[in-house]
């Protein structure tokens, strides 16, 4: 006992004192990856660390003369506890001495994180958390993924104007679902429709004929749905159809999410006809995307990319355009400022960094699912250009919003 | 799972094998008497502040991990309960002390003493329920209560802040001097403090005569009544203390992160954590905190090193320990240690 | 509210029947049941393997998703790489948790049959987080769609009634799996043989069974139904790496709310279970996932060894 504790003693300093010694003349810039490479949310990781790459396999890994250097930390080993998510911020600061954070899959860990970026002045650029709050909790927060009331709310206007009377909405109960409902809800009765009625989905949900089945009962015209990835499209899908509700009795809005191509596979015909409202698709037609797809199912082994994948080859794009603005430097201040306002080509369309608050302004388009050559996959019908958050956009109507973008 | 079974991991190490009977209350002043390496080792928890100082702030989550597994290892060890659910207080004690300081009180000794208070009258509530079943029961009963809080501070979200997590904490610095800084030196020294003062009080109540007749109440629930002692009051008040420094630690994470989360509550923390005790050694004292700083170290490193596979590691460690160290590593190392010092 | 609306709606579009929460109930009685009772029973093929481990064995099993999961990418795989059809997967993926299960059973699991919950808990969460990191090595980190054959997707509707064909088509798989299981136990040599050697082990050994092998045969039986529980599951429930832990509460909950040892006990469970969830997410589905743990913590206060136990 006593010899051990002992023992354990020294490992833990010896494992603690461990710390790399670096000294380099032409030191390289540093980019900590904060992504949930295992757990629950491993594939999202693995998406977005394959965008990175691929977008450093097409330019090189030098930027205005200095070396990038990647590394990588993995939010999800503890499941989803965004206090490692904060650690690990910490420590790419004060350890690893990184310039820049990005990555940033779920809500809870970027907003944990918000402060540290604040306090160490390092800009941390949002590859994936999707509440529309995030970016105005850190001057030092910049986002590539999507708001997504951005998406929700154009869907709901979108709905409105077509002509869709009633709706009924139906998301998982968390974050970002109820962000999504809020705004969907919002928009669609400001164009002049009525809810019918809401539900939303407990997190861990196997089954979904009792809210199918309410939702058939209500008589709605349309549906609104957000649930998140993994098995809970195929499954919400399948639970509509069994009891009637498909595109033909009722049309059915979601975001993305409800229609990737794992979804698509497993729900067969039964999706034909749905419409979503998304950022991105590995189907649409805009002057990169082709290449970008070619080599990212080089890289994921024939798969597509899906959204995710995406905006952090658009994440890495903002910091290497950052980096050639500021000429090299990496004042965090100096690179936030440049990246403000940045406009480019991305896969998905032309985007811009909104200057006020730091997220991005982009398309929105809708899309119908359709079968193609055999294939199911989401065609392209209508787009919204230019799409900026609008839950900010509200709080800066309402003086909620300081100059800096930051929430009152 | 027969009513009769000692849990092997949580069996004390064997007495010496004279067994020569022992006087309770010198055997008692004995435990209670500090040993040098002790000192050796708390000294060298400081450690961290002079040789590294980039990870005083993994340095201070091992901490309130440890002090939360040590906390488990009261009930789980020291009496032979299962807990699959004890992050309920850990949680509370989390979300207490984060509230308070989001809504205007940001002083973080008042706060931690708050939480704690808070978990400890949780913890006496659902110990009514607790005292009542046993066994497999008792490790759903635990579970489903664990779950049930999660789902109630998801929908709370008025409150909570839901997913999203608890937001616009702000804690005014200790005593009004020590700020909590980027490098976590604040941070781990609260921590540890908390730790280690705690650890004092755990280590006393255990060696205390109560602390005695919950360890006989682990090794024979059946014949603990026949000797006068009432098996469900014993196992309510630890179970009250035990949920007290959970929410203890809950506190701490809230006000050194600045930030709760719904994790706090969840399933996997309650497992995660008691799979550090088991490694660690359940019943050992230091069980906890050796299991917490080697669990929370290995995957600091390994995540670091494989961060989509480092889960098979852990699996195949966890396997091993329970088949071929039943008394955790430290216990089994302890064992080790005895028997090549009974040798000539 | 909109609730309100939503009522006035209901009262327009079919006569007044008595409503709760602005919902019509008389119409509704006989879907909701069907539904619950499907759920349910999806809930039971995926824990029937654990009332034969856990349950009859007390072996705290909970690797048993994972087995599940070793039925779900063999049958992902046959499908998808073979080109199989659905149903001649469904033995081999049986067979394959089972094989597994063998070979688990002689290196960990039967060194830890007398040792406690505690200790038969971790071993197994051991298993499972290798089982969710091998996963993701071998098969990646992403869902696995299988595409059904066109005549078991569909529903058939009965008047106001629609049901999903699949669902019919588990139900049907549940009340086939438990008939078996209860007239193989019940009625053949082999069920008694197993019976007296978890009831009592040393009993049975001198009236010479050879209670080890009956114990392996026994735990591959239990993890091979968690194989075919998988298999069947992922038409509905998704198949990732995480498989191994997502349904593994609910998987617990029909065990221990059933009582261990009865595979009666752990079908109506499910069912009732099912349809609990069924209404309460129809009627009132504010209180999301509440309902069916409280009512587990309820019953295991109530009655701790379940509600069904044998002993």
């Amino acid at each position: 006992m006593r010899k051990l504790l002992l023992g354990m003693s020294g490992l833990a300093a010896l494992a603690m004192a461990s710390a790399p010694a670096q000294a380099q003349n032409q030191p390289p810039i540093k980019v900590g990856l904060i992504m949930s490479y295992s757990g629950q949310f491993a594939d999202l990781g693995t998406m977005m660390d394959n965008g990175i790459k691929l977008y450093m396999k097409q330019h090189g890994d030098t930027v205005a003369g200095r070396k990038i250097e990647i590394i990588r930390r993995d939010s999800g080993a503890a499941g989803t506890a965004p206090d490692v998510a904060r650690r690990l911020a910490q420590e790419l600061i004060v350890r690893d001495r990184v310039d820049i954070i990005a990555g940033f899959s779920l809500t809870p860990d970027a907003l944990a994180a918000a402060d540290v970026l604040t306090q160490a002045k390092k800009p941390g650029v949002i590859t994936n958390a999707a509440t529309a709050i995030i970016t105005a909790r850190s001057p030092y927060l910049v986002r590539t993924s999507i708001a997504l009331p951005q998406a929700m709310g154009a869907l709901g206007t979108w709905a409105a104007k077509n002509g869709t009377k009633n709706a009924f909405t139906m998301v998982t109960d968390y974050g970002p679902g109820i962000d999504s409902e809020q705004e969907f809800q919002l928009q669609f009765k400001q164009g002049g429709g009525t809810i019918n009625g809401s539900v939303r989905f407990p997190v861990a949900n196997p089954d979904f004929s009792a809210f199918a089945q309410r939702l058939k009962d209500s008589n709605s015209e349309a549906v609104f749905v957000f649930v998140p990835g993994g098995e809970q499209p195929a499954a919400l899908a399948k639970a509509f159809a069994e009891h009637g509700v498909n595109p033909k009795s009722m049309k059915i809005l979601s975001s993305g999410e409800l229609v990737n191509d794992e979804a698509l596979k497993s729900m067969g015909d039964a999706a034909v006809g749905m419409i979503s409202g998304w950022h991105y698709d590995h189907n649409l037609k805009t002057r990169m995307n082709p290449e970008f797809v070619k080599g990212m199912n080089e890289l994921l082994g024939g798969r597509n990319p899906d959204q995710f994948a995406v905006t952090a080859y658009d994440g890495m794009h903002l910091i290497y355009e950052a980096i050639k603005k500021t000429g090299g430097k990496t004042d965090g201040d100096a690179l936030i400022a440049a990246m403000k306002g940045v406009s480019f080509e991305s896969p998905r369309g032309s985007v811009t960094i909104d200057p006020e608050t730091r997220d991005i302004i982009q398309t929105i388009y809708l899309r119908r699912v359709e079968r193609v050559d055999g294939r199911l996959v989401n065609v392209e019908f209508d787009k919204i250009d230019n799409v900026k958050d609008p839950v900010k956009e509200r709080l800066k109507a309402e003086g909620k919003l300081t100059a800096d973008g930051l929430a009152k | 799972m027969s009513e009769t079974a000692i849990p092997s991991s949580i069996q004390a190490a064997p007495a010496s094998p004279a067994a020569t009977p022992v006087d309770p209350s010198s055997f008692l002043r004995d435990k209670v008497r500090w040993r040098w390496f002790e000192t050796v080792f708390w000294l060298a928890t400081l450690l961290p502040f002079f040789v590294a100082e980039t990870y005083l702030i993994l340095a201070s989550q091992i901490a309130i991990t440890a002090l939360f597994a040590v906390s488990l290892d009261l009930i789980v060890g020291y009496s032979g309960l299962v807990s699959l659910g004890h992050a309920v207080f850990f949680g509370f004690g989390a979300y207490i002390a984060g509230l308070l300081s989001k809504y205007g009180w940001g002083e973080p000794l008042t706060g931690l003493l708050v939480a704690t208070a808070g978990a400890t009258v949780l913890g006496y509530l659902i110990s009514f329920i607790i005292a009542r079943i046993t066994h497999f029961a008792l490790i759903m009963v635990t579970l489903g209560l664990c779950l049930l809080m999660f789902e109630l501070a998801n929908k709370a979200h008025w409150l909570t802040g839901g997913d999203d997590g608890l937001q616009g904490m702000s804690m005014w610095p200790i005593f009004g001097i020590f700020d909590f800084d980027l490098y976590g030196y604040t941070a781990y020294a609260y921590s540890l403090i908390g730790l280690f003062l705690s650890f004092l009080v755990i280590r006393r109540i255990i060696n205390s005569p109560f602390g005695l007749s919950l360890r006989g109440m682990r090794e024979n629930v059946r014949r603990m009544p026949a000797i006068g002692a009432s098996i469900k009051r014993r196992i309510q008040v630890i179970y009250t203390i035990s949920a007290g420094f959970a929410g203890l630690a809950g506190g701490l994470l809230a006000q050194t992160t600045q930030f709760v989360a719904l994790d706090a509550l969840s399933f996997q923390r309650s497992a995660e954590t008691l799979v550090m005790l088991i490694l660690g050694g359940a019943g050992q004292l230091y069980g906890g905190i050796i299991g917490a700083m080697l669990f929370l170290v290995a995957r600091d490193q390994l995540a670091g090193m494989n961060p989509q596979f480092w889960y098979f590691w852990l699996g195949l460690l966890l396997v091993v320990v329970i088949v071929f160290l039943p008394n955790g590593i430290l216990g089994s190392l302890a064992k080790l240690t005895s028997r090549s010092r009974r040798k000539p | 509210m909109e609730r309100r609306a939503l009522f006035r709606r209901g009262r327009l579009s079919r006569p007044a029947y008595p409503n709760v929460n602005g919902l019509p109930v008389t119409p509704r009685i006989a879907s909701l049941l069907f539904d619950g009772f499907a759920y349910g029973m999806l809930l039971f093929v995926l824990s029937v393997g654990l009332s034969v481990t856990l349950g009859m064995m007390n072996f705290v099993n909970l690797a048993h998703g994972s087995f599940a999961m070793i039925g779900g990418y063999t049958t992902v795989t046959l499908m998808r790489s073979w080109d199989w059809p659905f149903f001649a997967t469904l033995p081999v993926a049986f067979l394959m948790a089972a094989a597994m299960a063998v070979v688990l059973e002689r290196i960990v699991y039967r060194r830890l049959y007398g040792a406690s919950d505690l200790d038969q808990a971790l071993l197994t969460i051991g298993i499972v987080f290798m089982s969710i990191a091998s996963a993701a090595y071998i098969f990646g980190t992403t869902q696995q769609p299988i595409e059904m054959p066109a005549y078991i997707r569909g529903r058939v509707e009965i008047g106001d009634f629609s049901f999903g064909v699949y669902r019919i088509f588990l139900v049907c798989a549940a009340l086939v799996i438990t008939a078996v299981l209860v007239l193989g136990l019940d009625y053949t040599r082999f069920g008694a043989r197993i019976r007296a050697a978890v009831d009592n082990q040393r009993m049975a050994r001198g009236l010479g069974i050879n209670v080890d092998w009956i114990f392996a045969v026994t735990f591959a039986i239990g993890s091979g139904l968690a194989g075919l529980g998988g298999a069947l599951a992922i038409e509905v429930v998704g198949l990732d790496p995480n498989f191994a832990l997502k349904y593994l509460v609910f998987m617990l909950i029909v065990v221990a709310v059933g009582g261990m040892a009865s595979i009666r006990g752990a079908f109506i469970t499910a069912a009732m279970l099912g349809i609990i969830d069924m209404f309460s997410k129809y009627y009132v589905p504010e209180v999301g996932a509440f309902v069916l743990y409280a009512v587990m913590v309820g019953l295991l206060v109530w009655r701790p060894a379940g509600l069904f136990a044998r002993r």
